[in-house]
């Protein structure tokens, strides 16, 4: 139960494994299983704890409750239990789908140790989320997760994962239509920092990203909403048509090599 | 059908380049038979393998594209610091090309370039091939101006290492870091400007320390430097303070840093005619453009390439493009991630005029990151626009003295992510 999984590049397959912070990581793993196993299941509820205030965290990329849709990432209903990288509509990562098809399966132990480093699970995972280190946060989060798994009649609505006017943002920037071919050669600059399809820390991953959610990242940077001076300088002088642009061409972008 | 290949004598390593190059036209059949448009690139670093891959890349076969580098791998100066500092391996700095040529058909020829005939449009081999184009682009970075420190020259490079090329000169520095006495000092002669990555010297002096500081406590670093000013200079400063204390000695123009002669034989550095015996002497020399810019000559008596901002042609010669550390072209530092920055610019217009494919108006951008200690990363950025005289800088940040820690630490990791991010946007 308590065990970090680890692909195997030779057997292509997930086994256990132990090293330094293997073993921390494992400890905190019992901890959070342990904590799941106190939380009675009848007692879920959307609003019960601090499960969705951490979700919190997710929300930006990913949508949960009825009629979620995948966003930057795949929706999150009906996870445990599934193979990782396993819906169908979803543009996964090559990192992700090997995954799911070397055996990782989500569950409580694989689900923690994933939201506690994803990329210490699926090494050149695109989610690009830092981790959440405290297993009693880890555990409450999975536990109010765990509620839009199996079937069941009170799960709320799925929240949109970030609308314009959070940012101040007109909608109707949300409508203007990108040339794929100018986005091309815009991202040129961008890929010097952003690696197609990401796989590392430090420079998040931005393809395969739906067009919104782009474009809305975008202009915060460049109306300084969203503070950070690199960024800020790129989105700066990009018009609203290369932004419209941009996000055409990472929608469709393939992952690198 | 053009003439794709050598008119001399077909050696085995033309012959191999050859081989090569059929095989790649088999992999892209809709142009077999088609006279392809030629472009051959120089120098296989930031700015020539960009401009490789991109050309090939976005043309999808419709230009044939040949590059052509002596090395078979490409140590990067560009985190060559951090292996001085420890904080990388070798080995993680050295890309090869097999995937230019797998990936997007490119044939790399491992060869120098000797001689551009601008009339006939052919570039001459060491090997005694001859590669003809349509379009040539050169991107051979630097090379070091003869006599700039007198006492030095390149055939003193292995008793005092200059490591402003990267592989086996970043090696022996390294090693003789390592082995220094323990006490001893560090001399290293700065370059005047203008030189290839203006923080270079000083981030390196930062990665020396960590590593003396950890091997050799007590040992000395002097900096023996021509220029009043350098790059980041209030954030290095900051940061020897706080990590090296007492460590960092820097002899700036004021006294005599502009007035320098080194002796190999004895290991003494002479500053304003006073001579100090030093155990590890980093020379870099002034610097012009890589030679073959100025044997093709399109170099002027700067030393440098000047180019046409909008599309990065030289000024000499509009089927010339000359990028990265060899141009001339206004405000941008000369460092990989400028090079990387106008290959892409070049490629759209190599592109545009062989092909006809749409060309946009350039834009350019640069950011730097250096490393002071462990987890102490600054940054310094700016955005670029092309005009008729220059390319001109439009805007910029650069970090802070007293950042918090948290911040340092991102910003160390965001030039992780970067070097993954244009190592695979170089040779992936
Ligand atoms: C210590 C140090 C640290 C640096 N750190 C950074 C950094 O953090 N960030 C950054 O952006 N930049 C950094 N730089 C700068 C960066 O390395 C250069 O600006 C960049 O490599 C320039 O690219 P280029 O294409 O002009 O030349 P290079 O990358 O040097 O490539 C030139 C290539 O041309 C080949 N060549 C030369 N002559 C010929 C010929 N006649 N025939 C065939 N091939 C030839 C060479 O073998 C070489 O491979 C650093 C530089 C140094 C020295
Ligand atoms: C920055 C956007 C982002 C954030 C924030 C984020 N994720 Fe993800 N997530 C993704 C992406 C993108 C993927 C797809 C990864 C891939 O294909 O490699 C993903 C995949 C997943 C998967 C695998 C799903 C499957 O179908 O296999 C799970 C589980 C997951 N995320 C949970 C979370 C949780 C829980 C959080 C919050 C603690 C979170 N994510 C935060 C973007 C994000
Ligand atoms: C100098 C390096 C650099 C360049 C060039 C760059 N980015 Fe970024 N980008 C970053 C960093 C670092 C972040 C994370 C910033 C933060 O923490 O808010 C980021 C964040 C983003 C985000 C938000 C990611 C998220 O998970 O929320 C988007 C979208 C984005 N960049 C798009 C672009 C586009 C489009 C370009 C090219 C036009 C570009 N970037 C060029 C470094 C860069």
């Amino acid at each position: 139960m308590f065990l970090l999984f680890r692909r195997h590049e030779k057997t292509r397959g997930w086994s256990a494994f132990a090293d330094h912070d293997g073993l921390k990581k494992a400890v905190s793993t019992l901890l959070a299983a342990a904590l799941l196993a106190f939380l009675p299941a009848a007692a879920w509820s959307a609003d019960a704890g601090r499960g969705k205030a951490l979700y919190g965290q997710c929300k930006r990329c990913h949508q949960v409750g009825g009629g979620a849709k995948h966003r930057i990432g795949p929706h999150l209903n009906d996870l445990f239990g599934r193979a990782a990288g396993s819906l169908a509509d979803y543009r996964y990562s090559r990192a992700m789908k090997g995954a799911g098809s070397g055996g990782l399966v989500w569950t409580e132990a694989t689900l923690d140790a994933f939201i506690a480093a994803p990329r210490a699970v699926v090494a050149r995972s695109r989610m690009s989320f830092a981790g959440l280190e405290k297993a009693e946060e880890r555990a409450e989060l999975l536990a109010w997760l765990r509620g839009f798994s199996g079937a069941r009649s009170d799960v709320p609505a799925a929240e949109p994962t970030v609308t314009p006017e959070e940012y101040g943002l007109d909608p109707k920037l949300l409508a203007i239509e990108g040339d794929p071919e100018y986005g091309a050669y815009l991202a040129g600059e961008c890929t010097t920092c952003h690696k197609p399809g990401g796989g590392e820390e430090g420079i998040p991953s931005i393809t395969g990203w739906p067009p919104e959610e782009f474009v809305i990242a975008l202009h915060a940077y460049k109306r300084g909403k969203r503070v950070h001076p690199a960024m800020q300088l790129v989105a700066g002088r990009l018009s609203d048509e290369e932004i419209a642009a941009l996000a055409a061409h990472f929608h469709r972008a393939e992952d690198g090599p | 059908m053009k003439q794709r290949n050598d008119t001399g004598g077909l050696s085995r390593r033309r012959f191999l380049a050859a081989t090569a190059a059929t095989s790649t036209a088999l992999a892209a059949p809709a142009v077999l038979g088609q006279a392809r448009p030629r472009v051959v690139v120089v120098g296989g670093g930031a700015g020539g393998a960009t401009a490789a891959r991109y050309i090939a890349k976005d043309s999808k076969g419709a230009v044939d594209v040949t590059l052509v580098d002596p090395s078979r791998a490409y140590y990067s100066c560009f985190f060559s610091n951090l292996y001085l500092g420890g904080f990388r391996d070798f080995a993680s700095i050295g890309h090869t090309y097999g995937a230019l040529a797998a990936n997007h058909g490119i044939n790399v020829v491992h060869d120098w370039a000797v001689a551009v005939d601008r009339e006939k449009r052919t570039v001459g081999l060491a090997g005694g091939g001859s590669l003809g184009y349509d379009r040539l682009v050169l991107s051979p970075g630097i090379d070091f101006r003869p006599g700039s420190v007198p006492g030095w020259d390149l055939a003193q490079q292995n008793r005092m290492p200059h490591a402003y090329k990267a592989g086996s000169q970043t090696q022996l520095l390294k090693a003789q870091v390592a082995a220094m006495r323990q006490g001893g000092v560090y001399c290293m002669v700065a370059p005047p400007n203008p030189f290839r990555c203006p923080p270079g010297p000083y981030e390196r002096i930062s990665m020396v320390a960590h590593a003396l500081k950890q091997s050799n406590p007590k040992a000395k670093i002097l900096i023996v430097d021509p220029k009043a000013k350098f790059s980041k200079q209030g954030l290095f400063e900051d940061g020897w303070q706080r990590h090296y204390p007492g460590m960092v000695e820097r002899v700036g123009p004021d006294f005599g840093g502009d007035k320098v002669e080194v002796r190999p034989a004895s290991m003494e550095v002479v500053v304003d005619g006073e001579a100090t015996k030093v155990d590890v002497c980093n020379v870099i020399p002034a610097q012009q453009a890589g030679r073959i810019a100025a044997i093709a000559g399109v170099t002027d008596k700067s030393g440098w390439a000047p180019v046409v901002p909008h599309t990065m042609q030289s000024r000499a010669d509009a089927n010339i493009h000359v990028l990265g550390d060899a141009s001339l072209q206004g405000d941008m530092p000369k460092s990989g991630f400028s090079a990387n920055s106008q290959a892409k610019v070049c490629a759209m217009a190599v592109r545009g005029a062989l092909t006809g494919s749409k060309v946009f108006p350039a834009r350019f951008s640069n950011t730097c990151w250096s490393l002071i200690g462990t987890d102490d990363g600054v940054k310094v950025g700016a955005a670029y626009k092309a005009t008729d005289a220059k390319i001109a800088k439009t805007s910029g940040f650069i970090s802070k003295t007293g950042e918090d820690a948290e911040l340092r630490k991102a910003t160390y990791k965001e030039s992780i992510g970067w070097y993954a991010a244009i190592s695979a946007d170089m040779f992936g």
